[in-house]
């Protein structure tokens, strides 16, 4: 399974992307994407909301199944990715390229996995 | 521990992604996708192994007496070689599966129940024979494929002979070949589109599957799992039980009171749905004007007032679409009411709207 090595993970199957000390984008990982399957919904936060970490900012949705996404940082919503909300089957063809959310102000990061950790995450799950 | 259906092999070759439903082991999906595997079925075609279902067959003089009294539709004027969706209940009129009858003849007759139900159902009708009749539980002999789609005619064509395929929906031609292996071919379906239902021996149906992905192929045919059956059924109105019928709800309440036929004479749950005849709450299509899709189970509201629950609820593939079966309190079931579920916590809106979702007039075209 792909897994960037420009990217931090968390085990619910979410990637990181560290933009800078106070910013990050996250989205859903390729392994994610996959068991969940066809994407039909995507329920996100709206700019200047709050997010914290260890709660789910939204959802995702499967034709049969319903999922968190989670966040692993406190923080305030900077931008959301308008285009996944009317079209969610963008993130199963390219689930790295597709970010969900940006999040800035950031004030903690919690559990947040390095590519190699992440990979024995799936290995433990395969 | 789960059994494998005679085409465990075909599902993993075929890269099935295998989940346990109903003591089976079975592919919620294949490759293609859910999606994908739904649009095969609406625009080219689909097989399904659908071997979990249970067969049983009544035998003996007085098995046509059995079945009018086991179930609330009319089968007496059923023709040998037709087929009947109904239901049976218990006393107090709620139902304990529906199922289709198969009429072979007044003396032989099969009944097809769901698998999710199938010890119970053998045990409820064994417990309620009576005179000349002979009930055997034949599931575990026999498998079931289903071909649905547009294309499943041409496709049926290529393995058997034309006089074999059943002309009108829901008849059958009770013993055939299909692609040498003999069979029971079948004009009918849980999907809403045109198509078959083939019973056969265990040991015919990798033959038949196999035959029919090789004749499909040029048609755009799909291995199809159990996601896509039931977002089939659900977009084309189809009930499931456990979700648009169980056994707290009537055939009434469920909008089934076609398969209800009281002037038949005495059945078993008569008097009850005699006095629930005209139920205060019924199953209604909703369509998610929200954003959101409504599941099983979630409440329903007119404002502060609960006023039913979801049945079923899913992102119909056809449609495009968030849809939902949902058991409302009257007046709340007119088309057009304004209603919300609470889905998980948030209030989704959404609009009473006319059921099937779908409907394509060929699944029953003659031919």
């Amino acid at each position: 399974m792909n897994v960037p090595s420009n990217l931090m993970y968390t085990k619910t199957h979410e990637w990181v992307e560290i933009i800078d000390e106070k910013t990050v984008r996250t989205g859903l990982t390729a392994y994610a994407a996959e068991n969940l399957g066809d994407l039909v919904f995507i329920n996100l936060p709206e700019v200047g909301d709050s997010v914290t970490n260890g709660e789910a900012l939204g959802d995702v949705e499967s034709v049969k199944a319903v999922s968190d996404f989670m966040s692993y940082v406190t923080g305030e919503v900077t931008a959301v990715n308008e285009q996944i909300l009317d079209e969610p089957g963008t993130v199963n063809g390219d689930p790295f390229g597709t970010w969900f959310v940006e999040i800035g102000n950031v004030t903690e990061k919690g559990e947040l996995l390095t590519p190699e950790e992440y990979e024995k995450v799936l290995a433990e799950e395969a | 521990m789960e059994l494998k259906t005679p085409l465990y092999d075909c599902h993993v070759a075929a890269k099935g992604k295998i989940v346990p439903f109903a003591g089976y082991l079975l592919p919620v999906q294949y490759e293609a996708g859910v999606i994908a595997e739904h649009m095969a079925v609406r625009q080219k075609a689909g097989i399904f192994d659908v071997s979990h279902m249970a067969e049983i067959t009544l035998k003996g003089k007085d098995a046509m007496a059995n079945v009018q009294n086991i179930v609330t539709s009319d089968c007496s004027k059923l023709k040998d070689g037709h087929v009947k969706y109904t239901t049976m209940c218990y006393d107090n009129g709620t139902v304990v599966d529906d199922l289709l009858v198969y009429k072979v003849s007044d003396e032989s007759i099969l009944l097809v129940v769901n698998a999710a139900n199938h010890h119970k159902d053998v045990e409820w009708i064994k417990d309620h024979l009576t005179g000349d009749v002979v009930m055997e539980d034949i599931s575990d002999n026999v498998a079931q494929i289903a071909l649905q789609g547009p294309c499943s005619l041409d496709i049926m064509k290529k393995l058997t002979d034309e006089k074999n395929i059943p002309s009108k929906y829901y008849t059958f031609t009770e013993k055939c070949l299909v692609a040498g292996e003999e069979c029971l071919l079948s004009r009918t379906g849980y999907t809403g589109e045109f198509g078959f239902e083939i019973y056969c021996g265990n040991d015919s149906a990798p033959v038949i599957w196999n035959a029919l992905m090789e004749a499909g192929k040029e048609y755009g045919l799909l291995p199809c799992g159990l996601g896509c059956r039931d977002t089939l059924r659900f977009e084309a109105g189809m009930p499931l039980y456990g979700h648009e019928m169980d056994d707290t709800i009537t055939p009434y309440e469920a909008g089934l009171g076609f398969a209800v036929k009281l002037e038949k004479g005495d059945f078993i749950g008569k008097k009850a749905l005699e006095e629930k005849s005209k139920p205060t709450r019924t199953c209604i299509g909703l369509k998610m004007t929200g954003r959101g899709i409504a599941r099983e189970h979630q409440d329903v509201y007119d404002g502060d007032k609960k006023i039913g629950f979801t049945a079923s609820g899913s992102h119909c593939p056809y449609l495009n679409g968030a849809y939902a079966t949902a058991i409302l309190e009257m007046p709340y079931t007119a088309l057009g009411t304004k209603v919300e579920v609470d889905v998980r916590g948030r209030r989704v809106a959404a609009e009473v709207v006319k059921t099937p979702f779908y409907v394509n007039p060929d699944q029953r075209k003659k031919l």
